[in-house]
């Protein structure tokens, strides 16, 4: 690699560094406050949930009630300690505060049928933004891959 | 081709891949787990998640295959694969030893200069995506797949010669080729002049020593991983020492611009769709699809049958071709169309190994936990061999997982633009023509991005 190649690419990799570091640590706008308290039902028959998707806003405390319409179905939030599980007839319920911004996806955590490990929803707290910064970084990786392998 | 190290220098590397036992050995590992994996399918508990041939298979070899062995071995799992091995051993008569001349008892047909080529793989890869979402979840359909595999091989060696079912019929095969691609690690002749001047051809025919490339390559003429499967029989046929292992840069196949296909870049699109399909369907929370996917013959599933295909076949397809005439219209090139259409499509070899890296990754760690009781308990008889039977389901590195997807799409984006700005250079000098694959590359991130994030 040529001498005026490789000191390209060290400035490439510096700027890309410093890029992606301002991209993960900008502050984020702040949002209006949260409601004090949400309560959110959720039934769960074989294979779905319903509804699939939740979004919540960021600092809400979040309850979430899990009813089974049909065998034993379980709960588990990605990135957090809840965990429930639902029978016909016997509902479940879990209180958090949903602290962090970004989209987790809950799962059934008890074996339930075929497509069991594939039964998933998601719970979107707002703002979105560790979407929005994982494609900013993705554009500023994109920008860089461009740099790095240009030919002058 | 400087940044090349050969393993083989070493003697000692050199006598262990050499060896007649290693690959036998690997494959001896192998065979038990895959004939369990079969017992347990067909008369182990329905409950996939609690059958050693659902977990061990799509979880636990799944992960190593995509997440381990392909990006960093290539082809090396067809070198230990089982499902071939049956019809290897009754093709040669023998289960280690080479027999005088590398003989095969096969009728020995030539597999027919039309199929000569990875569209029937294409076909297959599509018809088992498609039923997926039963054979990823049903232990019995997933035993019968792999029955079928083994019986199309049997078949197939006994009629066509050496591994015909590997090179152009395997389902699996087709994507590992396509990703060997990009993997470090690479088989090649040392010195061309040698193998001009060798009039026998060992590598090719056979000796004493080992038989003829299963694959049917000529090795003097192996300028990508694609169709080598790492079996080492050109290394113990080679009289002249002439055939090494070496390690290289990744991806070093896709900058070279040889060896280009059409059959090659839809098996680069399907890839990449399924991919996509997959995260929408399996991972994604939209029920209705799931169910779709997994009810056969109902009204839903056609529904889902026919927009998976036109996906694989003509959407995506398509929306490449466009870009690749955008491409053709910014450099006013003089290459065909259908050149630039294929030569840009290699692109898409380490975007689609990421995006099924990242896919895989969620799957894999979300699910296997599972690994522990059918360790224990593979039919789901209420055994406990290890005491494991009873260990819970446990996501592992939940929190993290979307951040691990994240960097593997990356890692795949930027070897596809590497591989876009090299090709457009190589047709047309403008680097720019790149520029509308390299949006194709960075949207389809995007979207997975959106999916996983």
């Amino acid at each position: 690699m040529s001498r005026i190649i490789y000191r390209r690419r060290l400035w490439i990799a510096v700027l890309t560094a410093a890029l992606l570091i301002g991209v993960i640590g900008i502050p984020w706008p702040a949002t209006a406050a949260p409601p004090d308290a949400l309560t959110i039902a959720i039934t769960a028959r074989a294979f779905a949930y319903a509804p699939e998707s939740i979004r919540v806003p960021r600092g809400a405390r979040l309850t979430l009630t899990l009813e089974s319409l049909d065998t034993v179905h379980g709960l588990s939030l990605d990135g957090h300690a809840v965990e429930m599980t639902a029978e016909p007839g016997r509902s479940s319920r879990a209180t958090f505060v949903a602290e962090h911004e970004g989209k987790f996806k809950f799962r059934c955590s008890v074996s339930c049928g075929a497509l069991h490990p594939f039964m998933i929803g998601e719970v979107v707290v707002e703002p979105e933004v560790p979407f929005a910064r994982v494609t900013l970084a993705t554009l500023v990786i994109s920008g860089s891959a461009l740099a790095w392998f240009w030919k002058r | 081709m400087s940044a090349r190290f050969e393993l083989t220098r070493d003697p000692r590397v050199r006598h262990i891949l050499a060896s007649r036992w290693l690959p036998w050995l690997l494959i001896a590992a192998t065979l038990p787990f895959f004939a369990l994996a079969i017992l347990t399918g067909l008369f182990g508990t329905p409950a996939g998640n609690r059958n050693f041939g659902i977990v061990f298979v799509w979880v636990v070899w799944w992960a190593v295959l995509i997440l381990l062995l392909v990006p960093f071995g290539g082809r090396l799992w067809c070198a230990i694969c089982p499902i071939p091995a049956p019809g290897e051993w009754l093709q040669r008569r023998a289960i280690l030893g080479p027999r005088p001349g590398g003989r095969l008892h096969s009728l020995g047909l030539k597999w027919p200069r039309r199929l000569r080529n990875i569209w029937l793989q294409n076909a297959a890869f599509l018809l088992v995506a498609l039923f997926a979402a039963l054979i990823l979840t049903t232990p019995l359909a997933s035993a019968f797949v792999l029955l079928l595999m083994v019986g199309v091989a049997l078949a197939t060696s006994a009629l066509f010669e050496r591994r015909t079912f590997c090179r152009y019929l395997c389902p699996v095969g087709g994507f590992i080729g396509l990703y060997a691609q990009v993997a470090p690690l690479e088989v090649r002749v040392k010195d061309r002049s040698v193998c001009a001047t060798h009039t026998v051809k060992t590598c090719y025919t056979g000796s004493e020593a080992g038989y003829g490339c299963p694959w049917l390559l000529y090795p003097a003429t192996l300028d990508k991983n694609t169709y080598c499967g790492l079996c080492t029989e050109c290394l113990k046929t080679c009289p002249h020492d002439n055939i090494g292992l070496y390690l290289r840069p990744p991806g070093a196949d896709l900058v070279t611009g040889k060896g280009h296909r059409l059959d090659e870049a839809y098996k680069g699109m399907i890839m990449l769709t399924c991919a996509l399909a997959y995260s929408v369907v399996l991972m994604g929370p939209w029920a209705a699809l799931k169910e779709a996917a997994f009810a056969i013959g109902t009204p839903g599933w056609f529904a889902y049958a026919f927009v998976f295909l036109a996906a694989n076949l003509v959407i995506v397809p398509g929306l490449f071709f466009a870009c690749a005439v955008m491409s053709e219209q910014i450099s006013h090139t003089t290459v065909p169309l259908r050149r630039l259409f294929v030569d840009y499509a290699y692109a898409l070899v380490p975007l689609g190994l990421g995006a099924w890296a990242a896919f895989s990754v969620s799957f894999v760690f979300i699910n296997l936990s599972y690994a522990w009781p059918v360790l224990s308990d593979p039919f789901g008889w209420g055994w406990n061999l290890f005491g494991t039977a009873q260990w819970t389901w446990t996501p592992y590195a939940d929190g993290l997982l979307p951040y691990v997807q994240w960097l593997m799409l990356c890692l795949g984006l930027v070897g596809a633009i590497g591989v876009s700005l090299k090709t457009a250079r190589d047709h047309h000098g403008r680097q720019v023509a790149a520029m509308p694959i390299v949006a194709f590359c960075v949207l389809f991130t995007l979207g997975l991005v959106w999916l996983y994030v």
